[in-house]
């Protein structure tokens, strides 16, 4: 799963370049440029820094509050094998959520930190895990659209200029691919199954189709992070284009499902070799980020639950870890 | 249209088991089918029942690495109950598959033990049931291992191999909260206590099982039981526990007498299939 930047900018942080080393401001730049991978020792701008915390981390709680709208379905999946293909998908979004902490941990902020700032409302996560998944068909919508579209947006990362995290994302990769087929075949299935099974199918295109162009953030010309993050290879491709990239993809891949994509604006545009589409409702989409999605406020007790009723459980491993040490030091 | 061949009534009378000649390997052992098919249920309705409590876990444990813990656990048992109600149902010969066995039943035809569909209360009570469990289930299939039937052998050795990892790794949270915290010691205590009353059950022996254990295949439960007492014993000491004072046994898993718990698992685990039992997912 993927989120993408979701903040507002803030023109202050941004100008903050300024007041960098010159030397080693440049030398940095044009190690960047030279598509170098730049690791946690190295010298780095205080804003690249807080770019990329914010990015991963966002990124990271996206993976850890995406466990939820599938995880919902893990107790009534409709087979042994679909169940066990879910939990391992689920669980391998915990695994990455993981791995994305590790990452974002070497830029100096604990996990516990980022924890924080997600179970004070602080951190965003991405907007699509707002929404609730309501029939099975929803669990085949999401590996086919969102891991899909988390797909688009992460292959470029493998690139990106933080070799931690650029590291982290060539597994991430490998194992969205899988969760993406795992999502295809079951709307395989379902398009294909019996009149309630296509109509379910057909339901969760109407519901994921425009969340998941969401996805993919703001348009381009309200993404003034966009330039900065380009620069310094935080990110490889525009907002838009990636969109554009998904759509076109996407749209054969929902005939072939016998399924309507829900945009009476969708025509392919021989000119350009891509499809024309509809507006995002971003009116929506802000709302969303404003953390006023359908599922919201559940999708935020469910974590902070999790977490407060786990205290004790880790306040007991570090009272464990303590006498054993205390033990091993007598 | 090509003409079908006449069908015998004989041919109707044995349609069932025609299919499965040479599928069960050891034609010896046949005398036993029924009772390797009510034994593989009751092993793989354990395993199912136990995987589909730890999947309700699955986003909401107290830390990321014990939710990817507990998913694995819970994989394993899945893949586990795949396989054994595969086998039962092939033995039964009634044409269902794992997945009917899985969904197309009601609480009376389960078979499992009444610790496995014990609600997972706070996570030192899963950890108590998954300690005592695996404890249990480790001894079971080191021992189905060395079957006379080929196939439980081969599902018990794979197997096995998962289960002892569940086991230490239940172990360890004993030990950790039993001598963690003032208030994980508590519920600790409390978790285990829940769960005392169901471990008579796992020994239990029935005439199916203790046919089973004569001629080889299955096993005798009794035997395990000093070696179980014995890792209670070591784990909970090591976690400065109290050692249990086993209550009244509790039973009647194994005959599809349950717990009310079960119920409400099965009708949440069965609600697609049973809603549309025309369709394939």
């Amino acid at each position: 799963m993927y989120t993408t930047e979701m903040g507002k900018p803030d023109p202050a942080k941004v100008a903050a370049i300024g007041g960098e080393d010159p030397a080693l401001l440049e030398a940095f730049e044009a190690r960047v440029a030279a598509d170098e991978f730049i690791e946690p020792k190295d010298w780095m701008p205080e804003a690249y820094r807080r770019t990329l915390v914010r990015q991963i981390s966002q990124h990271a709680h996206s993976e850890i509050v995406g466990m939820l709208p599938e995880g919902n379905w893990l107790t009534r999946a409709p087979s042994l094998r679909r169940k066990a293909v879910l939990l391992a998908k689920v669980q391998d979004e915990g695994g990455h959520g993981l791995y994305l902490y590790c990452a974002a941990e070497t830029l100096g902020t604990s996990r516990e930190q980022m924890i924080e700032a997600l179970h004070s409302g602080k951190a965003k996560y991405s907007t699509i895990f707002n929404y609730p998944t309501l029939t099975w068909a929803d669990i085949g919508a999401i590996g086919w659209l969102v891991d899909g579209a988390a797909i688009m947006n992460q292959v470029p990362l493998q690139r990106t200029s933080y070799g931690p995290y650029a590291r982290a994302m060539v597994r991430v990769c490998k194992e969205e691919s899988f969760h993406q087929r795992q999502g295809y075949e079951i709307m395989i299935a379902m398009a294909n199954g019996t009149p309630e099974q296509k109509a379910m199918a057909q339901d969760a295109l109407n519901r994921w189709w425009w969340p998941s162009l969401m996805m993919f953030g703001p348009s381009d010309e309200n993404s003034p992070n966009t330039a900065q993050s380009m620069r310094w290879r935080i990110k490889r491709d525009t907002n838009d284009e990636l969109r554009q990239k998904f759509v076109d993809i996407t749209v054969p891949q929902a005939e072939f499902l016998g399924l309507t994509v829900p945009d009476p604006d969708l025509v392919w545009n021989e000119a350009k070799g891509g499809y024309d589409f509809g507006e995002v409702d971003w009116e929506e989409f802000y709302a969303v980020v404003r953390g006023e999605g359908p599922a919201a406020k559940e999708r935020m007790e469910a974590r902070r639950k999790a977490w407060d009723d786990g205290a004790w459980v880790r306040e007991a491993a570090l009272a464990h870890e303590a006498k054993r040490a205390a033990r091993a030091a007598a | 249209m090509p003409s079908l061949p006449t069908i015998q009534p004989e041919d109707v009378a044995t349609a069932g088991r025609a299919s499965h000649e040479g599928v069960f390997d050891a034609p010896a052992l046949d005398e036993h089918r029924d009772a390797i098919a009510d034994y593989a249920l009751r092993l793989g309705d354990d395993a199912l029942i136990l995987g589909q409590r730890l999947t309700e876990w699955c986003g909401h444990a107290p830390q990321l690495e014990i939710d990817l813990s507990l998913a694995n656990l819970g994989l394993d048992l899945i893949g586990q109950a795949t396989l054994l109600l595969g086998l039962a149902g092939e033995l039964e010969g009634n044409g269902r598959d794992a997945d009917a066995l899985a969904f197309h039943r009601d609480v009376l035809a389960f078979r499992n033990c009444l610790m496995v569909e014990q609600p997972n209360g706070d996570f030192a009570r899963t950890i108590a049931r998954q300690f005592l469990f695996s404890a249990y289930q480790a001894a079971l299939y080191e021992a189905l291992q060395h079957s006379a039937s080929p196939r439980l052998a081969e599902i018990a050795a794979k197997a096995v191999k998962e289960v002892r990892y569940h086991a230490d790794l239940a172990a360890d949270w004993v030990i950790r909260l039993g001598d963690g915290s003032e208030e994980s010691r508590q519920r600790m205590i409390d978790g285990l206590d829940w769960h005392w009353r169901f471990v008579e059950e796992l020994f239990q022996m029935d005439a199916v099982e203790q046919a089973l254990a004569d001629a080889g295949i299955g096993v005798d439960k009794a035997t395990l039981r000093p070696d179980f007492d014995a890792t209670v014993e070591r784990v909970l000491t090591e976690a400065t526990l109290p050692l249990p004072v086993y209550p009244r046994a509790v039973l009647g898993g194994r005959k599809g007498h349950h717990s009310e718990h079960l119920g409400h698992l099965l009708a949440v685990m069965q609600f697609l299939p049973r809603t549309y039992p025309d369709a394939v997912w």
